[in-house]
């Protein structure tokens, strides 16, 4: 049986799935419920002056008949008392000695500090995370993001931190900064233990076309969210996968974003991430799913031969290079599976609206498209189109002992640089006349 | 197997007669039209009979534009609703579904063009701006499918339209024939009055035209005339006891049980002779309005029955037992039907012929002749230089529907010898387009 009992900077916990600190961890209820259903921890709903929220917080964006693919909230920090979160954590940790309670805070001046973290550390938390993520309404008054966006404020709030914390310091990055590994480096430098993230990205998720009024609505108007759920994975991969390639970002990362089953979770993990933290999933689907995600992953390191959470962190992060690396001889071609074509030709009009004119109508009645291989320039757009799995696949026709990289070509005087260079990569791949288009 | 008593009560008869496809709720639609792949060229567009933009109409409703939907259905086909009902789907639209190569469920095409028509005819919504009144007249013989058809595509041209019906309602045998659990006659009704509505013809009832001086009296005031007379009485089988009391023909039957569900004088034992649909419909129909034992007896094999596989499936499924190839030699009875005479057959070189001395008797008090409908070649005789088949089809030209007589155009089951709702719906737009181009 493999182990998946995690440690990040030092907090551990029997397995790597911690809820992240929101509304499944505004209370001792909760944490317990989850801990009992099998969560490995919980990151506390953050502490601080209690805050009053607004009626409507949440709003979604459904795809089809898929409800809340991505979600979206105004809601701010804890509006309940600290005394009450502080006793709850300790009776929590009080049944469930072994298991990760990680208090969220976010206050403003250094002796708020200096004291949450007494408070919370008295209490039993295992270790701190720092919320400099909430980008709505925490950030007007100089909190949240608005110190995730400020290296230097971020340096000195962990400084602060440092001075009296002797558990762990995690510092919680947002998004919404054009290079994350920025705050990442400050967190650094400024002696965290470890980062998560990310938090939730600023967004207006849909307006009522009635009211005009954006969602969700406050007495008739809205601000903008914090947008987060399955559609926000693909950028916390990317972060993710950034703050671990950094040189100067030598500390573990929580992975967050978008996480609600076990294969998301082992992305994050292959991209460098040592535990993950689930928010919107068990905000849809309650504590529960969890029950996939431990068997998923356990079966996943069997079939792969992981002994060890650390044997799969940052597997994959050999694999992502800079786009000047990638071997430009490499060339593969779709190939569409006759027998598994059902004939609803989006491979057709996808390529020939939005890609390169490579695959042809058939001529006989057959429906079923055929690729133009000169045409083909390999971009997948069929394959992923195609709703039949495995019906079109990318073939590689290239012989494999090729590899020159754009930073060689560049190097060998191989690349374009002029405007209408012969070296350009489209040149002389056929494109039918522009009034072949108003044809019939 | 569901077990079908004598009705009694209203409620006995909903029962009966429940909905095979009853309406979707907006959320079933919303969900059935997520499902559904937008294709190219799309192959259930090409099975559809009037060709409905099926991918753009579901995608209207999967984006909660309704009204965008039935225009779209209606632009097509102005039988929306009951054709949504009563198409054979399987055989058409759904049948061709890309989904079924996959094993997948086709979408429910059917179901989601009846969701969205009726949406708006329960709203009485106004979807069309007819033509300036051009002062041209037509008339119509017959407010079946074809003929309304015809009147609304007339009428949207800008022509006077006045509809000669020689019932008491229109839509023909979408109210008279179509079995009642796939359209209710409310359902029916209320598409025809919603087109009525919108379209302004008017429509003569109890107005039957059949002799020669009806027919010159609107050749004089009409400047063209469509023939949507669709089919006559059951035709009679040459063998004794056909004019037994309880020896009915099917329309016949089926039009009582239509009009007058509870009134209708049900046997107990019924042999229902023939194979195609309306063998299937008339024995179903029967089946459900308690009859304890139904037969359907065809002279030759299951595999070679006119019927749709599903049709049989619909009998079978209410108890009707089929009895395949035996040919029934003489009717028997004093005054009422007290069983038929059957002889066995086999087909020899496509040829049905009797096997000598295999002659049985089967009890029954009820016999039900669904031997094909006769063509009204009457009335096609009276008319000047009008030309139809030997079997009494109406020739035309295959574009404008014109026939042998200029002034004459036709459609529906008197010009393609007996088809579906769909087909009929078709060729009256078709027709109306055809006089267009020969007035205009
Ligand atoms: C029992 C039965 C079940 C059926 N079930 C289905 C089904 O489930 N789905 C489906 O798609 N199709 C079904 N059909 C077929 C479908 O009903 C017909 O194909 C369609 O109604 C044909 O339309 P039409 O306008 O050509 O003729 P009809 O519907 O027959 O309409 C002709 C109209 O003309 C009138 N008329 C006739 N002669 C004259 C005259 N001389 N003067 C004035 N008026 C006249 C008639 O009263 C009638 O109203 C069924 C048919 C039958 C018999
Ligand atoms: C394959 C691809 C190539 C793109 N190339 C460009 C580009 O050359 N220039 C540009 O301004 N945006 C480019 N974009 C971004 C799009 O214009 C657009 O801003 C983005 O995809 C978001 O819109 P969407 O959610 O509708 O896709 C590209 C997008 C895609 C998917
Ligand atoms: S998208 Fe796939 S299933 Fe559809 S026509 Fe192309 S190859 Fe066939
Ligand atoms: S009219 Fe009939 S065949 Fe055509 S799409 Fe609608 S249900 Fe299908
Ligand atoms: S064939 Fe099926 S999936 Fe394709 S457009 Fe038609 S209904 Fe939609």
């Amino acid at each position: 049986m493999p182990d998946i009992s995690a440690n990040l900077a030092g907090i551990k916990s029997p397995n790597p799935f911690w809820l992240a600190s929101a509304p499944p961890t505004n209370s001792g209820y909760q944490v317990m419920k989850a801990f009992d259903a099998g969560w490995g921890g919980a990151v506390w709903k953050t502490l601080g002056v209690p805050t009053i929220n607004t009626s409507s917080r949440y709003a979604a964006v459904n795809y089809r008949s898929n409800r809340m693919v991505g979600f979206n909230n105004i809601e701010l920090i804890t509006d309940r008392p600290l005394a009450d979160n502080l006793r709850e954590i300790e009776e929590v940790k009080k049944y469930f000695p072994d298991h990760a309670v990680v208090a969220s805070l976010m206050v403003e001046s250094r002796a708020e500090w200096h004291q949450i973290v007494k408070d919370a550390e008295n209490a039993g938390a295992d270790g701190l995370e720092l919320n400099f993520g909430c980008p709505h309404g925490m950030c007007e008054r100089g909190m949240g993001s608005a110190v995730g966006q400020e290296p230097d404020v971020l340096k000195t709030i962990v400084g602060w931190v440092k001075e009296v914390a002797t558990k762990p310091v995690i510092v919680k990055l947002t998004p919404n900064i054009s290079d994350i590994t920025v705050p990442a480096v400050a967190a650094a430098e400024g002696h965290a233990d470890a980062i998560s993230l990310i938090n939730t990205i600023q967004s207006l998720v849909g307006v009522d076309l009635n009211s005009f009024v954006p969602y969700p609505i406050v007495d008739g108007k809205s601000t903008n969210g914090g947008y987060c759920g399955p559609a926000v994975k693909p950028i916390a991969l990317n972060m993710v996968k950034n703050c671990a390639q950094h040189n100067g970002v030598n500390i573990p990362i929580s992975g967050i974003g978008g996480i609600e089953n076990w294969r998301d979770a082992v992305e994050h993990m292959l991209l460098g991430a040592s535990n993950v933290q689930v928010c919107t999933a068990a905000m849809h689907y309650g504590f529960g799913i969890v029950r996939e995600m431990i068997p998923g992953l356990e079966n996943y390191m069997r079939e792969k031969g992981f002994q060890k959470l650390d044997d799969l962190i940052g597997k994959a992060l050999p694999n992502v290079k800079t786009w000047e690396n990638l071997n430009l001889k490499y060339n593969v071609k779709a190939h569409i599976n006759a027998d598994k074509c059902i004939g609803c030709q989006l491979c057709y009009t996808a390529c020939d609206d939005g890609a390169h004119q490579a695959i042809a109508l058939p001529t006989n009645d057959s429906r079923i498209p055929e690729i133009i291989e000169d045409n083909c320039v390999g971009c997948n757009l069929c394959s992923l189109v195609c709703p039949v799995e495995e019906c079109i696949t990318m073939v590689r026709k290239d012989d494999g002992q090729q590899h020159e990289t754009w930073k060689e070509y560049m190097a060998n005087g191989k690349a374009p640089t002029s405007f209408n260079d012969d070296r350009a990569g489209g040149k002389g791949h056929w494109v039918p006349e522009p009034a072949a288009a108003l044809k019939k | 197997m569901p077990e079908y008593k004598t009705p009694t009560s209203q409620k006995d008869i909903d029962h009966a007669f429940e909905q095979l496809k009853p309406y979707m709720n907006p959320t079933m639609a919303y969900y059935e039209s997520s499902r559904c792949l937008f294709c190219y060229d799309a192959p259930c567009v090409q099975a559809c009979p009037t060709n409905i933009d099926i991918p753009l109409f579901i995608r209207q409703i999967n984006t909660d534009n309704i009204a965008g939907a039935a225009k779209t259905i209606y632009d097509s086909n102005y039988f929306g609703n009951i054709c949504g009902k009563v198409c054979p789907t399987e055989v058409l639209c759904e049948g061709a579904c890309v989904f079924n190569h996959q094993n997948v469920k086709p979408i429910e095409i059917g179901r989601l063009q009846s969701f969205a028509t009726n949406t708006i005819i329960e709203k009485n919504k106004k979807l069309y701006k007819l033509a300036e009144n051009n002062g041209k007249k037509i008339a119509v013989i017959g407010a079946g499918p074809a003929g309304i058809s015809c009147a609304c595509e007339l009428r949207l041209l800008g022509y006077n339209v006045n509809i000669y019906e020689a019932k008491e309602h229109s839509s023909g045998l979408a109210l008279y024939g179509c079995a009642p659990y796939k359209v209710t006659n409310e359902d029916v009704m209320q598409e025809m009055d919603y087109l009525q509505n919108q379209f302004g013809f008017n429509v003569k009832y109890n107005s039957r035209i059949d002799t020669e001086e009806k027919l010159k009296e609107l050749e004089n005031k009409y400047d063209a005339i469509f023939l949507g007379i669709g089919l006559g009485n059951t035709r009679s089988l040459n063998i004794a006891g056909g004019n037994l009391n309880n020896c009915i023909g099917a329309t016949e039957y089926i039009e009582q049980i239509k009009l007058n569900p509870i009134n209708v004088k049900i046997g107990k034992k019924i042999i229902v002779i023939g194979g195609g649909n309306t063998a299937m419909d008339a024995a179903s129909e029967s089946a459900r309005l308690g009859a304890n034992k139904v037969t359907l007896a065809y002279r030759r094999s299951k595999e070679e029955m006119g019927a749709y596989d599903f049709e049989y499936e619909l009998a079978k499924a209410v108890g009707v037992k089929g009895m395949f190839n035996v040919s029934p030699v003489a009717i028997l009875g004093n005054e009422e039907v007290e069983g038929v005479h059957f002889i066995k057959t086999k087909t020899e070189n496509g040829k049905v012929v009797n096997i000598t001395g295999s002659d049985f008797k089967l009890e029954c008090n009820t016999v039900i002749l669904a031997t094909g409908q006769s063509k009204k070649t009457d009335l096609l005789s009276k008319i000047n230089n009008l030309k139809f088949d030997k079997k009494g089809k109406i020739l035309v030209d295959e574009n404008t529907l014109q026939t042998s007589n200029p002034k004459y155009f036709a459609g529906g089951d008197a010009m393609n010898g007996g088809a579906e709702v769909v087909n009929a719906a078709a060729e009256g737009k078709k027709a109306a387009r055809g006089i267009h181009s020969f007035l205009i």
